[in-house]
Parts: C-alpha cells; sequence; structure tokens
C-alpha cells in the first residue's frame, strides 16, 4: 500500500494521479486499453472532435524526424453524434477520468458542440482545442489570435459548469498572454502545448515529405521547447497547468511538474510503448518515496530559480 | 497483441541488401497468423523514435522470422543485431490473408521486399490447394526466392527469367489457370499492385494485396496510414483494417 497522494485538483476536476493521456494518440480508448490497465491512468482525453464527422488529411500522414515525428492528421474523427452513440458505451466502463477534447472551425461550432456533450454524464472536463495546425479553418486561426481563444473560451464557458481548459499554440510569441485571456474569460486550466509547426522535404523529388506540406511535430525533440513555456505560463499567470510535449518517462513528468504543471499528458510516447503511462504513475510513487514527498501536489512549480 | 523482448537468434543475408532475421517470440509467434505484421522497436534510444512495422516472414515454433531490406536508419539498425541481442516487438497487428476459401490455386505475385510475407502463407496453406508463385525483381540480385514454390521469374532488366514487371508476365500466363478457381496474393510497389487491381478487378478474380504505409502505432490510435476506400469517400486504416484487403476494398 502506497503513502504517496498523487492526487491532482483542477477547478472541480479531481484526478487520482496527474498522467493523462493526450488527445488525438489514444483515439476513443479502445485500442490502448489492449495494452494498459487505463484504471491506474490520472485520465484520458479524447481524440478531438468536431460537430459532423472528418475524413481526415490524405497520406503521407506522418513522417518521422530525430526523436520526434511530424503529424497532419487532419482532426479525423467520427463527429459528436457518433461519438456519443458508439464510443461513450465503452469509455464509460473505464474506471477513469475523461475529458473530451472539442475541435471546430467556428465559435459557434466550439458552443454547440459542448452543449451537446455537456450533458454526457461520463464527461468530466472540456479539452478546448485552439491550436491544431493541421486544418485549414478554425485551429491556429484561433490559436495565435488572442481575441480569438478569449472569445472561445468565453462563450464556451457560458454553456458549461463542468472543468474548462483550453489547449494552447506554442507556434506564438508570448504563451503566457494566452494563458492570462483564458483565465479572464474564465478558463479553469490550459494544456502546454499543442505540436509545433514543422516540415521536411525529400531532397530526391524536392516534395514535402508530409502531403499536407507542413505537420505538426512532437516526441522528445520538442520537449524543451515544451518545459519553457510551461514555466513562462506559471511564472507570469495564476492558473493549472497540464504539461504536455515529448513526456517519455517518469522523470520527464517530474520535470514538468517542477516547472509548473498540476498535470501532465502524453502522445507520442503511446505509439512506441502503449504501457508507457502506467509506468510513470509507478515511477512518480518511487521518486516520490525516495524524496519522502507525501503529498505530490506539493513539488508543482517547486523550481529553484 | 503482446509486446514481446525477443533475442535474436540468427541473422542471415538472403540476397545483398536483404535480410532474415530469427527472433525468440513465444507469445506472439503462437498467436500470429500470415499476413499480419509486428511493429518494432530497432533501438532502446529515442533514435529512432518510432517502431518500424514489418510483416511476418514465417513462424517456426516459438520463433519469428523477418525478411527486411536495408533502405533507412531503422533497418539498418536492424540488420547490425547480432545474435543475442533483444529487440522490443509488438504484435500481431492487423488482418492478414484469408486463405481457405473455395479454390484450386494459389497464386503468388511478390515484388522485391513484397516476398517477405510470403513463405508463412504458402506453409500455412490447405494441403489441397496448388501454389503458383510469380517473383518479380529490378535485377538478378533482388529475386528473393526463400519459402516460395512452383516459381516464375521476371526482372526489370531481364537478367533472369521474363523481361517486365511480374503482373506483365503473370497476365501472359494466366490462361493456363483460368480453366480453375484461382485466389492471387499479392504484395510489392504500388505500381505492380495497381496493375494487378486493374486486372483482376476486369477478369473478376480474388485477389488480396498486402499494403504498406508510414505508420507509428500500429494499432489504430495514430490514425497516421490512411488508405482510399474504393468509393474513395473515405480511408481505411493500413494497420488496423489491413495491411491485407481484398483488391475490391481499396484505390491505390
Amino acid at each position: 500500500m502506497s503513502f504517496v497522494d498523487q492526487s491532482i485538483q483542477i477547478g472541480s476536476l479531481y484526478l487520482k494521479n496527474p498522467v493523462l493521456l493526450a488527445s488525438g494518440t489514444v483515439g476513443y480508448g479502445n485500442e490502448i486499453a489492449q495494452f494498459t490497465d487505463m484504471s491506474k491512468l490520472g485520465g484520458i482525453v479524447t481524440k478531438s472532435l468536431s460537430l459532423k464527422p472528418r475524413k481526415g488529411n490524405p497520406p503521407q500522414r506522418i513522417v518521422e524526424t530525430p526523436s520526434g515525428m511530424l503529424n497532419a492528421i487532419g482532426l479525423a474523427n467520427v463527429g459528436v453524434e457518433v461519438f456519443i452513440k458508439e464510443k461513450i458505451p465503452f469509455l464509460k466502463e473505464l474506471d477513469t477520468t475523461i475529458i473530451c477534447n472539442i475541435a471546430a472551425s467556428s465559435i459557434d461550432e466550439y458552443v454547440e458542440c459542448t452543449k451537446i456533450l455537456n450533458s454526457v454524464d461520463i464527461i468530466q472536463a472540456f479539452e478546448i482545442n485552439v491550436s491544431c495546425p493541421n486544418v485549414k479553418e478554425g485551429g491556429l486561426i484561433f490559436g495565435n489570435d488572442l481575441n480569438s481563444v478569449g472569445r472561445i473560451t468565453e462563450k464556451v464557458r457560458a454553456v458549461t459548469k463542468k472543468t474548462l481548459i483550453i489547449k494552447l499554440s506554442p507556434n506564438v510569441s508570448r504563451i503566457a498572454d494566452f494563458a492570462k485571456v483564458v483565465k479572464d474569460e474564465g478558463g479553469d486550466a490550459v494544456s502546454a502545448i499543442n505540436t509545433l509547426v514543422g516540415t521536411a522535404i525529400d531532397i530526391w523529388t524536392r516534395k514535402p515529405k508530409i502531403k499536407n506540406v507542413t505537420g505538426g511535430l512532437s516526441g522528445p525533440a520538442i520537449k524543451p521547447v515544451a518545459l519553457a513555456k510551461v514555466l513562462e505560463i506559471k511564472r507570469k499567470v495564476d492558473i493549472p497547468i497540464i504539461g504536455i510535449g515529448g513526456i517519455m518517462n517518469w522523470k520527464d513528468a517530474i520535470e514538468f511538474m517542477i516547472a509548473g504543471a498540476s498535470a501532465i499528458q502524453i502522445g507520442t510516447v503511446n505509439f512506441i510503448n502503449p504501457n508507457a503511462g502506467v509506468e510513470i504513475v509507478e515511477g512518480i510513487e518511487t521518486y516520490c518515496e525516495k524524496c519522502s514527498i507525501g503529498k505530490l501536489s506539493d513539488i508543482v512549480g517547486s523550481y529553484q530559480i | 497483441m503482446y509486446i514481446e523482448k525477443a533475442r535474436v537468434d540468427s541473422i542471415q543475408t538472403l540476397v545483398p541488401n536483404t535480410y532474415l532475421l530469427k527472433v525468440f517470440s513465444p507469445l506472439i509467434a503462437s498467436k500470429i497468423k500470415p499476413g499480419q505484421f509486428c511493429n518494432i522497436k530497432v533501438s532502446e534510444t529515442d533514435y529512432p523514435l518510432l517502431r518500424r512495422p514489418f510483416s511476418i516472414c514465417e513462424v517456426d515454433g516459438n520463433y519469428l522470422h523477418f525478411m527486411f531490406d536495408v533502405h533507412g536508419e531503422g533497418t539498418r539498425i536492424l540488420s547490425s543485431k547480432i545474435i543475442g541481442d533483444e529487440i522490443d516487438i509488438l504484435g500481431p497487428l492487423g488482418k492478414g490473408f484469408t486463405y481457405d476459401g473455395v479454390y484450386k490455386t494459389a497464386i503468388i505475385i511478390a515484388g522485391g521486399i513484397g516476398a517477405a510475407p510470403f513463405p508463412y502463407l504458402v506453409e500455412s496453406l490447405p494441403k489441397d490447394k496448388e501454389v503458383h508463385c510469380y517473383i518479380g525483381g529490378r535485377s538478378k540480385n533482388n529475386i528473393i526466392d526463400y519459402g516460395m514454390k512452383n516459381i516464375s521469374v521476371s526482372t526489370d532488366d531481364g537478367s533472369l527469367g521474363y523481361k517486365g514487371t511480374i503482373v506483365e508476365l503473370f497476365k501472359q500466363e494466366y490462361e493456363k489457370f483460368k480453366k480453375d478457381s484461382v485466389s492471387i496474393f499479392a504484395c510489392g510497389p504500388n505500381p505492380i499492385l495497381k496493375a494487378l487491381q486493374e486486372f483482376t478487378i476486369a477478369k473478376n478474380i480474388d485477389c488480396q494485396i498486402s499494403t504498406e504505409c508510414a505508420m507509428a502505432c500500429g494499432f489504430g490510435i495514430c490514425q497516421g496510414c490512411p488508405i482510399d476506400n474504393a468509393d474513395g469517400d473515405g480511408y481505411y486504416l493500413v494497420c488496423k483494417d489491413g495491411p491485407v484487403f481484398d483488391a475490391r476494398m481499396v484505390r491505390l
């Protein structure tokens, strides 16, 4: 029996531990459940949902880069209606927290999606994706505009009392300004960061390796950038942060928490080691025991600068 | 599906640049079917970061065989493994070949490293089926006949067998199979599969093709490996819905 309290509180959202599976890297939970015990995780953030189904981008959608990968999936998803009918029954059986990620092409669509999903009991929080780099409408057009992020937060806030998290883009010059707008408009937390815009070119054909020309860079290659963004927000804005970006193991997770993240999400690593989340929870446990930390949340933002 | 640390038992060069890797992997070996694949982590570090998908080539008791060409950093590292090394394998993945139907002759059509899935299929076919294997390559050094039977060969440069593509050769010889029911199993470069698909759909011949696509996870969560459905109004995932498809199902 463990004496380490890994529980985390973000707004009204209670997590049994800080390890969440990131949106877009675990679908709706069913595939990864074959490899890992979901009940040991803090929660799962489902693949971005839009009002109507989206087919996604044509191949090639992904390419590997040094210690990272570029993806341009294009928000392929089943849409809100099919999600509720076909995916919720499985998610209901999981003994873990369900956070629903929403991506949209207009402010109205964000609001409409949230309204519909708000009535689904097992969804305990919303993560609003204003930072997908791979779609023409919505995505980054919102994500790097302070005014848009503010309006989306305000309008979505008005239709749900559930915990509201805004997923921020790193493709901006001052991410803390965006976190401040989220806080001012009633958001409960921010997730940082979404992927960085990147590309790769085949030198023989001179064509981009990704059909969409650019994609979102993820994986260990982006960890230092993500950490710096988390730190920047932590030092300037008083809002809970969910740290994301290249976390591969428990050491990375602890590093993000020290930099200011209340919880963390893992993404790319799920593709390589679908049991990574559980291993991270166990690693955090051992770390806390070694360092005589009784309550994990005490280390959040404990950097010595 | 399992994640297994598999010990390398042997690695041999079949033809220049093509390797056959044998690993001890009892859990996956007990379950995997012809045409399925495994996603292999070739290093313990973050470089290369992603796993690499490989068709199952052969199963021998508790051992798996993988056949691969070296064409990048991942396969270069894999080719340098030595006996006793451990590699991290995730599998079995995807949908394999359906080969227990009502037909008399199984026709295998392989282009280059597209030969990889067929030793296991040939071995697994019901004993009452006849087998004929069509193997194509750029030149005689690229003809991989490992585990194949009743072989016809083509090379692009004419250095061995018929000069031209393997599908051209098959089309010329199809008449001799015509009176019996056949089922075709194919794997190889996209232009080959496309030409074969056109021919088999026009002649209404059963044909299954093993496709490939860059992918990250191999089991459906990354959504990185779409392939157009036949109507072109949606995608299948190569990793989960394939890699083997009925040729009528997809647009190449």
